[in-house]
C-alpha cells in the first residue's frame, strides 16, 4: 500500500502547525506588553521545532531532530534570560 | 517519499492520527494565544504545544522511525523530558515576572503583596520592601 494517506496528514500537520506559527507571530507583534511577546516567542519556538521534527518524518533523515533538539535547548534559555531580564532588569545578577 | 511506503498498514494509521492530534492541538493552543484577553489567561496556553502537542509528534516519529529501523528508536524520548521540565520553570518564572511588573505598576486587577500575605499565616514580612 502506497504511504497516501500518512502524507496528506504529514502535509496537512505542515499546515496546521504553520498556522499555529502564524497566531503566534501575529500575538509577539501586537504584544501589549513585554511579557506577552516573550510568551509569544516561547510558544512560537515550540511550534517551529514541532515543525522541524515533522519535516523529519517526512524526509526519513534524522538531522532535523537534532536541529529540533537545539532550537528547544536555546530557546528555553532564551526565555530564561528573557524572563529573568523582565522581572530584575538584568540577566546575570 | 518512498520510505513511507515500507511501513504496514497499522504503523501509518497509528502515525498519521499521532501527527494530526499533535499539530491540531498546538494550533488550538496558538489560537487560544491570539484570541484570550488577558495575560494570566494567556499564559496557559503554551502547554498545550508543549504537553499534547510535542508528545502526539514524538510519538509518531517513534513509531515510524523504530518501525523502519527494526529496532526501538527512542532519541526522541529526549526532547519529550526536556519540553517537560523546562515548560513549567519558563512560565511559572513570566508568570512571576509579570506579576511583578503589574504589581510595580499598581494595576488593579492583580492581588496586592498585602493581601496576599494576609491570607497567608507566616507569610514574610512586607513592611521593609
Amino acid at each position: 500500500m502506497s504511504a497516501t494517506l500518512l502524507m496528506w496528514s504529514v502535509t496537512l500537520a505542515h499546515v496546521l502547525l504553520a498556522v499555529a506559527m502564524v497566531c503566534q507571530a501575529i500575538r509577539f507583534i501586537r504584544g501589549p506588553r513585554a511579557q506577552d511577546r516573550v510568551m509569544a516567542f516561547d510558544a512560537f519556538y515550540i511550534s517551529s521545532m514541532l515543525l522541524l521534527l515533522t519535516f523529519g518524518i517526512r524526509t526519513g533523515t534524522t538531522l532535523y531532530f537534532e536541529a529540533a533538539l537545539v532550537i528547544s535547548l536555546l530557546g528555553f534559555v532564551s526565555t530564561v534570560a528573557l524572563a529573568k531580564f523582565l522581572m530584575r532588569g538584568e540577566v546575570i545578577e | 517519499m518512498t520510505h513511507l511506503a515500507e511501513l504496514p498498514v497499522w504503523a501509518q494509521l497509528l502515525a498519521a492520527f499521532f501527527i494530526l492530534v499533535g499539530a491540531v492541538v498546538t494550533l488550538i493552543g496558538a489560537v487560544g494565544l491570539l484570541t484570550l484577553r488577558d495575560f494570566y489567561d494567556r499564559i496557559h496556553t503554551p502547554t498545550l504545544g508543549s504537553t499534547w502537542g510535542t508528545g502526539g509528534i514524538l510519538l509518531a516519529s517513534i513509531i515510524i522511525f523504530s518501525v523502519l529501523q527494526s529496532r526501538p528508536v527512542l532519541h526522541e524520548v529526549l526532547i519529550a523530558v526536556f519540553v517537560t521540565v523546562t515548560m513549567p520553570v519558563v512560565l511559572m518564572l513570566l508568570g512571576r515576572a509579570a506579576l511583578y511588573r503589574d504589581r510595580t505598576e499598581g494595576v488593579e486587577t492583580v492581588p496586592s503583596m498585602e493581601a496576599v500575605s494576609g491570607l497567608v499565616e507566616d507569610a514574610p514580612e512586607t513592611d521593609g520592601k
